[in-house]
């Protein structure tokens, strides 16, 4: 008896080792790609800035703190919040919030309508909406910019057929900002939508039917609730990315309609603050993490009051 | 079957399916049914013979291609499946995973409007009716395939449906508790006075548990008629072999009197035989013979057909007794063991067999 236990939890024992070395690549990557300059991060941001660029090392100081969301009068020495950092912060979130729902909204009906198709279409539809991740981001947003700017097609067009006098302004404004990511973060969406969609047992929205409940009650009693768990990894995977994004708004919105990307990489360039770029950085990711924290909070909040 | 209103009513109903290839497949062929008012009607066939697409357009998940269905006589066909006053029992039950048990049952008076009050005592009643009254608050996940199919019933007879459509709703349960179910549901059709129609490819389920029943076959009902009828009088040569176990013979008709023919067998001798409604073959025809409407004799005596005994098999309540006949053909008896045993045959003699009164029957085709 106690033979065959020591023989079985040796083959344990061989289970845990085993695990651990088959995950010690992604763990080591992990820690030393991801872990590591988010250490080197933090430690940045406690330190005075260089004069050019870089940090002056072993120096400590809350400057790069103080300056996320304060300044200093260079006059009177007044503490006052900083407008600007606070703008940006705020239009953000408000951009990554509306990119999200658009999102939603657009994929939504998208996934169920690649959900509902036979299994060969499926595939077809799926490809196409993978077809944008082929091209550089940086060259679809240019394409955007070709669309909307001043120049561009749709104001060229309006003006040719007489329907404006003068080109609409869209580029660096922040609905140049929300289109841009609108297209680029669309696919993340619908995909993860796609695969809760495609797993609905589509007899349950027949007894919804079946049960006298109109097109809006199946959708929003039966289908919504079934397919949460998309709807939560897609507006995650839009939200997160959303909320750091740098090329889009860089290049749509411009100075004009400066998001937190933007920003953060200024202070390590022009502006020669990397305490303070670093500072944002971390600002940034605790406020992705909040985010998350609220809205999985609330997500399932809501589900078990559906039952 | 007393004549009582028309529940549903299918007139000449045609469904076509766009298949992958070129050509679209008939589904429904022409189909013509009426259900009774509180009638317990099945349609009975083997898969792909076209009865879950019946029950589907009667539910409004479908639409026919030709024809009409009427519901009291009034056309439904065009009517979404929220708009009819007829509820779905699924094969699979298709409960809502995310609500709970009486969430489930109460979700259809919901949709309806029901105030909630009333929502409330009819999901309680429905519960007490099922039997499930202390499963309430669970999740459907939580409970066992039996009281799923409980589930799914309480809530289909919950918004009180003019009639109640059930898609072979025991085939994913084990034995007993299928047995346990055919008497539940009998009785839910007894108590609650709602037409039942009822899907099935179970033939002893359709016999036992049906008022009546229509056989079906390639997108075509073959016969409707009460369990009895169907059994002892099947009018084509599918029906007969769907259902029970049945004999053939070859031969030809000699003479016809009033509901009954002589017909001269391949095998050389002439019986009366009964004939099917709606007028008989010309010509070289096929009787059918069920093998416990047979008897088994000692060859000496003035049997009809002739042959040798090659397998006994004893079953506990009767015995089969498989004959070979003149012509290499088989030919099954079953008779009902006595206390006591039952005359002995010995496999490898020769034995006679002879039909019960009206046991032969022609078939159409």
């Amino acid at each position: 008896m106690a033979s065959v236990r020591e023989a079985g939890e040796a083959t344990v024992r061989q289970d845990v080792r085993n695990r651990w070395l088959l995950s010690a690549p992604a763990l080591s990557i992990i820690f030393l790609a991801a872990l590591g300059p988010l250490f080197i991060m933090l430690l940045y941001s406690f330190m005075v800035k260089g004069d050019y660029g870089d940090v002056k090392f072993w120096q400590f100081s809350l400057d790069g703190w103080f300056k996320v969301i304060l300044e200093r009068d260079i006059f009177d020495d007044s503490v006052t919040f900083a407008d600007a950092h606070l703008s940006v912060f705020w239009r953000s979130i408000k951009l990554s919030f509306a990119t999200t729902i658009l999102c939603l909204i657009f994929g939504f009906p998208t996934a169920y309508f690649i959900a509902t198709r036979s299994e060969r279409w499926r595939d077809v539809w799926l490809f196409l909406v993978t077809i944008p991740f082929w091209t550089n981001l940086l060259i679809r947003t240019f394409a955007v910019q070709e669309l909307i700017r001043n120049e561009g097609i749709i104001n060229s067009v309006l003006l040719r057929a007489g329907v404006i006098a003068a080109p609409i302004q869209m580029m660096f404004t922040d609905f140049a900002v929300m289109v841009g990511m609108v297209y680029v973060f669309l696919p993340l969406m619908v995909l993860p939508l796609y695969a809760s969609m495609e797993k609905l047992d589509f007899r349950l929205v027949e007894a919804g039917y079946d049960l006298y409940a109109g097109r809006f009650q199946v959708l929003r009693r039966v289908i919504v609730p079934l397919v949460r768990p998309g709807i939560i990894a897609g507006s995650i995977l839009v939200f997160i990315p959303a909320l750091g994004a740098y090329v889009t708004p860089r290049l749509l919105g411009g100075g004009k309609s400066m998001m937190l990307g933007t920003l953060i990489e200024l202070q390590f360039g022009q502006g020669r603050d990397w305490p303070l770029g670093s500072a944002l950085s971390i600002t940034l990711m605790a406020i992705v993490m909040v985010a998350l924290l609220v809205y999985v909070r609330g997500v399932s909040a809501s589900g078990s009051r559906h039952g | 079957m007393a004549a009582g209103r028309s529940a549903i009513e299918a007139r000449g109903v045609t469904k076509l399916f766009q298949g992958a290839g070129q050509e679209a497949v008939k589904a429904l062929d022409n189909v013509s049914v009426s259900i009774q008012e509180n009638e317990f009607f099945t349609l009975l066939g083997p898969s792909g013979c076209g009865k879950t697409t019946l029950l589907r357009l009667i539910a409004g998940f479908d639409f026919p291609t030709e024809g009409e269905i009427l519901l009291y006589g009034e056309d439904i066909a065009p009517l979404p499946p929220f708009q009819r006053p007829v509820n779905t029992v699924f094969q699979n039950y298709a409960l809502f995973p995310h609500m709970t048990v009486a969430q489930n049952i109460g979700f259809g008076l919901e949709m309806l409007g029901k105030p909630k009050s009333e929502t409330a005592s009819r999901v309680d009643q429905m519960l007490r009716l099922v039997r499930m009254e202390e499963l309430k608050s669970r999740k459907t996940s939580q409970i066992s395939g039996g009281q799923q199919q409980r589930v799914a019933l309480a809530r289909a007879l919950a918004p009180q449906p003019k009639v109640l459509l059930l898609d072979e709703p025991l085939s994913a349960l084990d034995y007993k508790l299928r047995k346990d179910m055919q008497i539940e549901l009998k009785r839910l059709q007894h108590q609650t006075g709602i037409t039942f129609i009822f899907v099935t490819h179970d033939q002893e389920e359709a016999l036992t548990m049906s008022d009546r029943l229509a056989v079906m076959s390639k997108g075509k009902i073959l016969q409707v008629g009460s369990p009895h009828e169907i059994y002892d009088r099947p009018a084509e040569r599918f029906v007969a072999n769907f259902i029970g176990e049945t004999n053939f013979l070859e031969g030809e008709i000699v003479a016809v009197t009033a509901g009954e023919a002589k017909v001269k067998l391949a095998l050389g001798p002439t019986i009366s035989t009964g004939v099917p409604e709606g007028g008989l073959p010309k010509g070289s025809v096929t009787v059918v013979v069920r093998p416990e409407h047979a008897n088994l004799v000692k060859a000496a005596g003035r049997a009809t057909l002739a042959g040798v005994l090659e397998t006994v098999v004893y079953f506990g309540t009767d015995t089969h007794y498989h004959v070979r006949l003149a012509n290499g053909s088989e030919f099954i008896v079953r008779q009902q063991n006595s206390h006591g045993g039952n005359e002995s045959f010995k496999t490898g003699s020769k034995v006679g067999v002879t039909f019960d009164d009206g046991a032969a029957r022609v078939l159409k085709d």
